[in-house]
């Protein structure tokens, strides 16, 4: 490939140009390339710093007319044009709470799997068949969640659950109500499913990423592979398992089509999981494009503004808890 | 042995490792039910309505039939913006912290701030370009839908491109310097040619993200009941085309809402399939 580049030079240089011309026009363009590559990086910064302005001046009208009041209230009025954004951060907060719950330990059980039982042959089908998890659009999981996932819910585990907690001190107020099939609980459900692929390959990989050393000396002790895993593998890989476990709670929180689905778009707080609500992205999504007067805009805007301060604050930490584990391993 | 095995607590260790392997079976056979499950109901709701219409037919009214085509070339459309506005960027962003400061302040920054754009909720872009473009420019368009995934597309293709130029090996930089090659010419002749696979990996799995992506979409690009090129204007597309058919009453549009979900789950899959085959083959 040298060849190429060396031949190329040689015979501009022969076609009559002087060699002090041709070193200048080298060094013009060596410049320009590298200011390019520079101000490309600093345009990802730009875009980054954009979208907090333009949210911030959007929210702007909103944040002053309810100030910090804004943030704690449930009213959601377009008629009367009284906006609060409890009811939303509630329902983006119990739904990512619901998904974790599931995605989590099943996340990391799945990575145990793949890391410490799985034949050699059949880690790479499985682990693509996981990642394929996480291409599917979210739009899909949505008509799905919508037209199956929901009416089985209804029929069949929600009754369940209303008839097994009823008389529970406690869980009956968390498992209320008529089963409408969506709801928090199934938008939960959906996330959980979403989020699980991510959580599974950072485990995988930081699991992968503990010294054999380690391991073989406790079984040299003679723990169990359980004991190994439990006792070994996961106190070591800690901080990295929180990293991925942070950056599928990022996405849980900011997911937007899958939720607005099967959500149920309610603006209000129920204790019950059972009963529809509403998150951040769903409001926006569902409402944007109705939103006739420029509070009701601005609220929305204002909500955004909410989800990606907390969501940026989220990606931070899985960042910087996966540098740290990159660190030790590199 | 005998000893060890009427040992309770030898026992209570070998119960549980049993178990919690008994466990990991089973989060996996879950993990892979869903995957079998969504892909069996999309492909048998789906199927049915994958007639030749879809693909020659616009969006039809409520309650007559129709196909998807204006839907799917506004979809191409915007796509192949956002790539032609995304690429670029983010190919050149990835050199800068590949080749240019691999260690320096500037780049850990990017790198940081790129990682978090990678999954920032996409709707949250949405309402960026809707502040920057829709509001000032007064209405929807084919263009801010664009931007919007071009937005998208950055991140993606800066991290694979500085992860690939990252595997070139440095004797071959050290050899293009050695001859007095300008740095520039060496990363554009040398280290983009080793790493064109690469690259070109990062572009598919920019356009997989994308295709599929409907929030951005709903108040950028809008939607259009016609066929329409027209990129100063609403423009349809696939999946916000989809959203609105599958939330519908009518059964028509619900049908060929399932329609249009399997053709995105299956080219977004086949993108991601051949992508990785890319560089799989290295």
């Amino acid at each position: 490939m040298s060849e190429v580049a060396l031949n190329d030079t040689v015979l501009r240089t022969e076609g009559g140009a002087s060699r002090a011309a041709v070193l200048k026009r080298l060094r013009v363009t060596d410049n320009l390339f590298r200011l390019l590559t520079r101000n490309a990086a600093l345009f990802v910064l730009v875009i980054l710093s954009g979208v907090i302005v333009a949210l911030v001046i959007g929210a702007l009208p909103a944040l002053q007319k309810f100030g910090i009041s804004f943030v704690f209230t449930e009213v959601w009025n377009p008629v009367t044009e009284q906006f609060g954004a409890l009811a939303p951060i509630y329902g983006t907060l119990v739904t990512s709470i619901i998904a974790m719950a599931i995605a989590v330990p099943v996340g990391i059980m799945v990575a145990f799997f793949l890391t410490e039982l799985c034949p050699k042959w059949l880690r790479r089908p499985i682990a693509i068949a996981i990642e394929l998890l996480a291409g599917i659009p979210s739009i899909i999981y949505g008509i799905w969640g919508l037209f199956v996932f929901a009416p089985f819910l209804q029929k069949y585990v929600q009754p369940f659950l209303i008839d097994t907690f009823e008389n529970v001190p406690g869980l009956s107020s968390l498992f209320e109500g008529p089963p409408y099939g969506i709801g928090m609980l199934t938008a939960g459900l959906i996330l959980a499913i979403m989020v699980l692929p991510f959580i599974t390959a950072i485990s995988r990989d930081v699991f992968d990423a503990v010294p054999p050393v380690l391991k073989e000396a406790a079984f040299g002790l003679g723990c169990t592979r359980w004991e190994v895993f439990r006792h070994v593998v996961l106190p070591y890989t800690r901080v990295g398992v929180i990293g991925g476990v942070m950056l599928g709670l990022g996405r849980a929180l900011g997911e937007t089509m899958a939720v607005t689905f099967v959500i149920g778009n309610a603006h209000k707080i129920s204790a019950s999981i059972l009963q529809p609500g509403t998150t951040i992205s769903a409001s926006i999504a569902n409402e944007f494009t109705e939103a006739v007067s420029d509070m009701y805009t601005s609220s929305l805007t204002a909500l955004g503004l909410i989800l990606f301060v907390i969501t940026f604050f989220v990606l931070a930490a899985a960042r910087y808890m996966l540098s740290r584990i990159q660190k030790r391993g590199g | 042995m005998a000893n060890f095995a009427s040992n309770p607590l030898y026992a209570r260790r070998r119960r549980a490792d049993a178990v919690s392997k008994g466990l990991a079976y089973a989060a996996t056979a879950f993990g892979l039910g869903w995957l079998v499950l969504i892909l069996g109901i999309l492909l048998v709701n789906g199927i049915g309505g994958l007639t030749l219409e879809v693909f020659t037919h616009d969006t039809p009214p409520p309650g007559s039939d129709g196909g998807l085509l204006n839907a799917i070339v506004g979809s191409l459309l915007m796509t192949v913006l956002a790539v032609l506005i995304g690429t670029p960027i983010g190919v050149l962003a990835g050199t800068y912290m590949a080749e240019y400061g691999r260690h320096d302040r500037l780049s850990s920054i990017v790198r940081f701030i790129n990682d978090i754009l990678l999954s920032a909720p996409s709707i949250v872009i949405g309402l960026f370009v809707y502040q920057i473009m829709v509001a000032p420019m007064g209405h929807f368009s084919g263009y801010a839908g664009a931007v919007s995934l071009a937005v998208l597309v950055i991140p993606v293709v800066v991290r694979t491109t500085e992860d690939m130029l990252n595997l070139v090996p440095d004797t071959m930089r050290e050899a293009a310097a050695s001859i007095g090659l300008p740095r520039a010419h060496m990363i554009l002749r040398i280290a983009y040619r080793a790493a064109r696979a690469g690259i070109v990996t990062g572009v598919l799995l920019a356009v997989a993200r994308v295709s599929g992506e409907t929030a951005p979409l709903l108040f950028t690009a809008l939607n259009n009941q016609f066929f329409s090129v027209n990129m100063n204007a609403p423009m349809p597309s696939l999946p916000v085309v989809i959203f609105q058919f599958a939330l519908s009453p009518y059964e028509e549009w619900q049908r060929l809402a399932w329609t249009g979900a399997l053709i995105i789950t299956v080219t977004v899959l086949a993108l991601s399939i051949v992508a990785r085959s890319l560089t799989a083959r290295k």
